[in-house]
């Protein structure tokens, strides 16, 4: 069990981090974040399982993660 | 009892090194100013300091932009055709505020010239060389002792504006003898680096950087290298005067050149002609003030370089249109002799010319100064 | 629950300018955490580039020295002779390393100076427009080959690692992809190794990144992260090249 937090302001919407998390637990907002970007955020907080994959693969350091 | 020896001005510079307790050296050969790598390439291990031969003259200046940014007395010497690629260098020391002493034994140019002694960078020392605003302290040795005493003083001078200092010589200078005296009597004094980039201890980290990206900030590092020449305007301007006050004519000149002209000065002086000779010591700050001055008292003027007329432009920004300033030059690496300076004075005294002044004189007697 | 990630002290509260999915923050991160992790961030001296990781002394909280382009390994080596107990390293990119720096990178090879060099090769000049690089791939397309590099005009890649272990000079070289969470830890190790060598005085080592720029190559963070797998690797292969 996992827990993860999105700086959604400090996100650029790379999806590096949807695209790289095990369980699909992570998907990109329709909104836009102060940067003009589409952030991407916690969509399923059920399966995630810690394993931090999506706070390594993010340039900018904008995911904490809790397990 | 100081330690006399006979030393090149070379050699002299890296024992002056030596005395200024400088850290690091790095260089690269290139004619005529090899001895300083050979001997600093023994003398600094020697004293617990570092030389390497670097790759190019790029790198070399850059090691001594790492080695300065490290909060260390770093140097590197050249001659004319390695100081010019030195120049990009030169230019992020300078914006850096980096303290260095650069050396540049001339020699004749443009291009790659010829290793015999020049004056023609010149410009290129006093009036920044590389891009961007910024100017070179420069120090104009006259003999070896020079050579030994101003390389503590250079590196003062470097310390003390956090600015790279330029000790401009030439050939001649460089590759003849003289006894110096290896004095060691020289002030110390503490320079503290809080800037240094020597790892962030007990302090936030410190960043060295001539990148500004806002025209505010860019525009007040220009103000504060603006105000530190014009500080050192005010505190460093340094010349030697030769019977100036009663003199009719001053000769202007430095180096080997002003060597030559002291000279002349006493030959002229017997046929009655009054003539002085003001020797700069730092090309940058430039003695305007004085040059000024004696423009005011109705003197005229006559700059000797081994140039095509580099130094005259300075002398007259600073007469300003208030007395003649003539103009006597030799290039390709041509030392011009006492007797065609003389002869150029004399001319201007309305006297005709002589084959050699031996003829009229007793033979060259030894400057007194 | 227990905090698995956090940003770590070597960098500073800066957020990155760099565009989005780009290597520079990444390596920039895996830089920042390796100081910390060997406890090493307050006696090191970081030396960056010109191009777009000119902006390192923003992210980093070590000291940093700003170099001209190219000039990082002979600034470095002035730094590490002068203060050999401190930690020095150099992070710069293909055009900056490979191009305008290339006999001050060969040279502190060869000398076996003792500091750690993160090669950033994108094969392209990020910061000035998407140019040619000396790293460029056979017909990719530039800003200044617009119809692809063509060897008869623009001759071919440059590989650093094999030119370099050709030397006596370095202790260590590797070539890492950090296209895979795989890749990434791998990429992390290395950069650790690099520095663990210095600290061991073993002299000199280089880690090239293969690495992307989404923004002048036209494409998202995703498909330059294919490109290198599928295009880069095959002209610059990964691997260890020296550990000696």
């Amino acid at each position: 069990m996992g827990v993860i937090k999105i700086d959604r302001d400090k996100c650029k919407g790379c999806e590096l981090c949807v695209h790289f998390c095990p369980k699909g637990c992570i998907a990109m907002e329709d909104g836009y974040n102060h940067k003009g970007y589409r952030p991407s955020y916690f969509a399923k907080e059920n399966e995630c399982t810690g394993c931090a994959i999506c706070a390594r693969m993010c340039p900018d350091v904008a995911i904490e993660v809790w397990r | 009892m100081a330690k006399r020896k006979l030393l090149k001005g070379n050699v002299g510079l890296c024992y002056g090194a030596i005395a200024a307790r400088c850290n690091a050296f790095f260089g690269y050969p290139i004619t005529p100013q090899n001895e300083v790598p050979e001997y600093m390439s023994e003398l600094m291990p020697a004293n617990g300091g570092v030389f390497i031969q670097a790759e190019s003259e790029l790198a070399a200046i850059n090691m001594v932009y790492g080695a300065a940014a490290a909060g260390k007395r770093a140097m590197t010497s050249s001659s004319s055709p390695g100081i010019s690629l030195k120049q990009e260098g030169i230019s992020y020391i300078a914006a850096s505020e980096l303290p260095c002493v650069i050396v540049n034994v001339q020699r004749g140019g443009p291009g790659l010239g010829n290793t015999l002694p020049g004056q023609a960078d010149y410009f290129q020392a006093v009036k920044g060389g590389g891009h961007g605003d910024y100017r070179l302290l420069t120090l104009a040795p006259w003999s070896v002792q020079d050579c030994y005493d101003f390389m503590p003083m250079a590196f003062d001078l470097a310390d003390k504006y956090r600015n790279p200092v330029m000790i401009l010589m030439d050939a001649i200078i460089g590759q003849m003898l003289e006894q110096v005296d290896l004095h060691n009597d020289f002030p110390v004094t503490d320079f503290p680096k809080p800037w240094a980039t020597n790892g962030a201890k007990s302090r936030t980290h410190n960043i060295v950087n001539s990148l500004w990206i806002d025209p505010d900030v860019m525009e007040e590092l220009n103000n504060r290298l603006k105000a530190k020449y014009e500080m050192a305007q005010r505190e460093e301007t340094r010349f030697q005067e030769f019977y100036t006050k009663d003199a009719e004519l001053v000769l202007v000149a430095y180096g080997c050149p002003a060597r030559i002209c002291r000279t002349v000065v006493d030959l002229a002086r017997e046929e009655g002609m009054r003539v002085g000779l003001l020797r700069p010591i730092t090309l940058y700050p430039f003695p305007s003030q004085q040059i000024a001055a004696l423009a005011q008292n109705g003197k005229r003027f006559m700059v000797v370089e081994m140039s095509q007329g580099q130094m005259v432009e300075d002398v007259r920004l600073a007469v300003n249109g208030m007395a003649d300033v003539a103009f006597y030059g030799r290039t390709g690496g041509i030392v011009p002799n006492p007797t065609e300076i003389l002869n150029e004075v004399r001319a201007s005294f309305g006297k005709p010319p002589v084959v050699s002044y031996y003829q009229n004189t007793a033979p060259c007697k030894e400057a007194t100064n | 629950m227990e905090k698995v990630f956090e940003r770590t002290k070597g960098l500073t509260d800066t957020e990155f300018g760099y565009c989005p999915g780009c290597h520079h923050s990444v390596l920039h991160r895996m830089v920042a955490e390796t100081l910390e992790e060997l406890d090493i961030l307050d006696k090191t001296v970081g030396v960056c580039p010109v191009g777009c990781a000119v902006f390192m002394y923003e992210y980093m909280s070590c000291d940093i020295i700003e170099a001209a382009h190219g000039r990082a390994p002979a600034v470095a080596t002035g730094v590490k002779r002068v203060i050999p107990d401190r930690i020095v390293f150099s992070y710069q990119g293909d055009g900056d390393l490979a191009s305008i720096g290339t006999a001050e990178i060969v040279h502190a090879a060869a000398r076996g100076e003792n500091i750690s060099v993160i090669f950033i090769n994108n094969t392209t000049y990020g910061m000035t427009g998407g140019q040619m690089a000396p790293t460029t791939l056979i017909n990719q397309k530039t800003t200044t080959c617009p119809t692809g590099r063509n060897p008869a005009v623009n001759g071919y890649p440059i590989r650093v690692c094999e030119m370099l272990a050709t030397l006596d000079g370095p202790s260590y070289i590797e070539r890492v992809c950090p296209t895979s969470p795989a890749g990434f830890a791998k990429t992390k190790k290395a950069i650790r190794h690099a520095f663990e060598n210095q600290i061991a005085g073993k002299g000199f080592s280089l880690v090239e990144v293969l690495s992307n720029c989404p923004t002048h190559l036209r494409m998202t963070p995703i498909e330059t992260y294919r490109r290198i797998d599928e295009e880069m690797t095959k002209v610059f292969p990964p691997g260890v090249f020296l550990d000696r």
